[in-house]
């Protein structure tokens, strides 16, 4: 599953990100395989959306969010 | 011999507190300029270690690393990346936010691996504890073997520390993380070579930014790269990988177990309410309308202050000083003009405070994120909202904040709308035409008329830049691909040193820099409006001064003279003569050659209109350069060809939208210049706000007259 269908009060943990130039910004944001991850907020119109990780909070379109491959966790 | 003065740089993530930090270093002891031949802004600061040595900080853009993906993540490696530059440091300051420790020593270990002496800063520990992140900083120490110290910026802690480290010759060491062993090693010499480096990560890494670009340098590193197969962004991602194992080893090292956790962050329950999906918008507008009202009416006394001041100012220099050519030029020139912008120094301080304050408290990243979906049709992106709202005080920085975003095509929109947004130098003309429009006390329920319409013509201004931008990314092409990943900082208290600051640097930006270009248009137009072509102005001196002299006269008569000769006077000067030869071209608007002649001397700063038609109203007048004393003198000008009043409220109107669309600031056409580095955007913005300006007045003149 990809970050795009993550739902809110869920927790997850990133396995994979694709697209080279996404994943490169991404990593240099902190944001990498094996961090957790929750939904935090949608925007109005729903999107983009705010995720937070364990230290911080980003916020990214849906378009992108979907390279974003998840696994949930309980 | 031991150095008087050494540069440290000091980088750091957005977000870290580096702002903070700075100004806890320097204190008001700093200035904001520019690197030589740039635009790019250089925030330095002086700070005394001892008797004999001074560093000099400079405080560069946040950024995340040192592979830059937006112009102002450039700014600081372009500092780092060339040690024969001057500005090249002695030292870095590298600042983290312990909170966000992993992520912030990515960028630190990037830095390090220049072969830069450095030292980790580490700061918001507070806030680190309050989420349960608590180091054991000897085993951090232990791990990344360069000198840490442990601050609190916004309480002013551990500054002292870092000034003996500074002190400490000894300290000055320089750390490796990261090693290119899994690169081919001829390839690192070549590139070493035709980069004239010695440090390879530097040069591999300047290779890598550099081979995008344009350029001979390039075309050769392409053929390097391609020669050996090497996958640049394999190798970045690779590199960033290696660098958060390294990071995450030391951290984990370092990381004290069994802290407990207090209170979830209350960041997420604010932002529940703020971003909110429905309401949030509406939030934000509320919001703006508040700040408008605000702006307007607690202004309102300090501003009578400066008047009053001014005033009494103007009328000693005016009794002191012999009377004469010197005395006319001081009270009719110079401090007229001064008088008219300097009274809306309160609106323009209170309008750069809320949006520091916006900024401070961390909620303008969740205005960008709550209005990206709406920006995105129109060519921009969220952060596209941090220029137009800053727009709102003045569209040179908030262009050069447009650097933030990463897309060249959004960029580019973003800029060429930004001047659409009604600008603090707009204040005082829409203050004036507001006022002559309607009565200072007219209310609309509990709200100000005056403020209402304020509002307005902000709004009209956000509408046409929207609009406009819609317009314009049909016409720009788009190559490369979009992100928007933006970091939304906790909620933050701004810190009343930090918004003081801020003040007093636009304070006083535009009590000089504005204040300067006011100056000199005000002398030169005195100077044009007291002198003519013809001996004209001396004749008409004579023929009235005769018959008001005479002492058949009455004192009414005398007074209505007097003014009918001041007006034939100015007609006959250079002043009038010019106005004169552009008034066709303005007539269909509703203005005459006096506007005219505002409008110009406008062209280089748009508030300068108010002390032109200060200006023209004081010269050969009894010195009252009051705003009060201005209206009514606008208000009671007959147009000498019809007996009606020259100005109407159609004129009015369209001096407004004039005001709101034309591209009246020669700062602007320099900053885009420079920011596009071309000829042909800022030329292209100026005649396509230019004609929006005449058509849209042409329009408003033609429906309400």
């Amino acid at each position: 599953m990809n970050l795009t269908q993550l739902g809110f009060g869920k927790k997850a943990v990133i396995t994979k990100i694709n697209g080279q130039l996404l994943s490169l910004k991404l990593f240099e944001m902190g944001i990498l395989p094996g961090e957790s991850i929750e939904l935090s907020n949608v925007a109005p119109f729903g999107d983009p959306i705010a995720i937070n990780l364990s230290e911080f909070k980003v916020c990214l379109r849906m378009q992108d969010a979907q390279f974003i491959e998840i696994k949930l966790v309980d | 011999m031991e150095q008087k003065e050494i540069t440290v740089a000091l980088i750091g993530n957005p977000n870290c507190g580096k702002t903070s930090l700075f100004n806890a270093l320097t204190g008001l002891n700093h200035k904001v300029s520019n690197f030589p031949g740039t635009t790019v802004e250089k925030k330095t600061g002086s700070v005394k270690l001892s008797n004999k040595k001074t560093a000099h900080i400079i405080d560069l853009p946040g950024t995340y690393s040192l592979y830059p993906k937006s112009a102002d993540e450039l700014v600081t490696y372009d500092i780092l990346r060339n040690k024969s530059e001057n500005y090249y440091p002695d030292l870095v300051i590298f600042i983290a936010d312990a909170s966000n420790l992993k992520r912030n020593l990515l960028l630190f270990t990037q830095v390090a691996d220049l072969e830069v002496p450095i030292i980790l800063v580490l700061n918001m520990l507070d806030v680190a504890e309050r989420r349960g992140i608590k180091y054991d900083v000897e085993k951090l120490k232990e791990k990344l073997k360069i000198p840490i110290i442990c601050v609190n910026a916004r309480e002013k802690e551990g500054i002292e520390k870092i000034k003996e480290v500074l002190l400490d010759e000894n300290a000055r060491v320089t750390a490796q993380f990261f090693s290119l062993k899994n690169v081919n090693a001829e390839m690192l010499s070549e590139i070493a070579y035709i980069n004239d480096k010695r440090n390879k990560y530097s040069a591999l890494q300047y290779s890598i930014n550099a081979s995008n670009l344009l350029s001979e340098k390039a075309l050769k590193l392409n053929a390097i790269f391609e020669k050996y197969a090497f996958d640049r962004i394999g190798f970045q991602e690779e590199e960033v990988l290696t660098r958060y194992q390294i990071i995450d080893d030391a951290v984990k090292y370092a990381r004290l177990k069994n802290v407990s956790q207090l209170k979830a962050s209350i960041t997420s329950k604010v932002d529940k309410i703020l971003t909110h999906r429905y309401y949030g918008i509406a939030i934000f507008l509320v919001l703006l309308l508040m700040v408008f009202q605000a702006m307007f009416s607690w202004s309102e006394y300090p501003k009578e202050w400066i008047e009053y001041g001014l005033k009494v100012f103007t009328d000693y220099i005016q009794n002191t000083l012999p009377p004469g050519v010197l005395n006319d030029l001081i009270v009719h020139g110079i401090l007229a003009g001064l008088t008219g912008v300097l009274v809306f120094l309160p609106q323009i301080i209170l309008l750069f405070l809320f949006i520091a304050i916006l900024e401070d408290v961390g909620y303008m990243a969740r205005v960008g994120f709550i209005m990206d979906r709406i920006m995105r049709p129109f060519g921009m992106n969220g952060k596209s909202i941090v220029p137009l709202i800053g727009g709102m005080a003045c569209a040179v920085p908030s262009i050069m904040a447009s650097r933030s975003i990463e897309n060249k095509k959004e960029r580019l929109i973003t800029i060429l709308v930004t001047p659409l947004m009604s600008c603090s130098a707009r204040l005082p003309v829409y203050t004036l035409l507001i006022s002559m429009l309607l009565k200072d006390t007219a209310k609309w329920g509990p709200f100000n008329v005056h403020g209402l319409i304020l509002m307005l013509m902000y709004l009209i201004g956000f509408f046409a830049a929207i609009l406009s931008a819609w317009m314009f990314q049909f016409f720009i092409k788009q190559k490369e691909k979009t992100f928007f990943i933006l970091e939304l900082p906790g909620y933050k208290v701004p810190l009343v040193s930090n918004l003081l600051i801020t003040i007093y640097e636009k304070g006083s930006a535009f009590v000089f820099g504005a204040g300067k270009i006011i100056v000199a248009v005000s002398v030169i137009l005195w100077v044009l409006a007291s002198t003519g072509p013809h001996s004209n102005i001396q004749n008409i001196e004579n023929k009235y001064t005769a018959i008001i002299n005479s002492d058949t006269t009455s004192e009414v008569v005398k007074k209505e003279l007097s003014l009918q000769m001041n007006a034939k006077k100015l007609e006959a000067s250079y002043a009038g003569e010019f106005g004169k030869l552009i008034e066709p071209a303005i007539r269909p608007l509703g203005f005459d050659w006096k506007i005219g002649i505002a409008l110009l001397t406008s062209l280089a700063a748009r508030e300068v209109f108010v002390g032109t038609m200060n200006t023209i109203y004081s010269v050969n007048d009894d010195g009252d350069n009051s705003f009060g004393h201005i209206k009514t003198k606008m208000m009671a000008e007959i147009n000498p060809h019809t007996g009606k009043p020259s100005y109407n409220t159609a004129t009015f109107l369209s001096l407004l939208i004039f005001y709101a669309f034309a591209l009246q600031c020669m700062s602007t056409v320099a900053i885009v210049k420079k920011e596009t580095d071309s000829v042909k955007w800022p030329i292209i913005q100026f005649v396509y706000l230019t004609a929006l300006a005449y058509g849209s007045s042409f329009l408003v003149y033609r429906i309400f007259s």
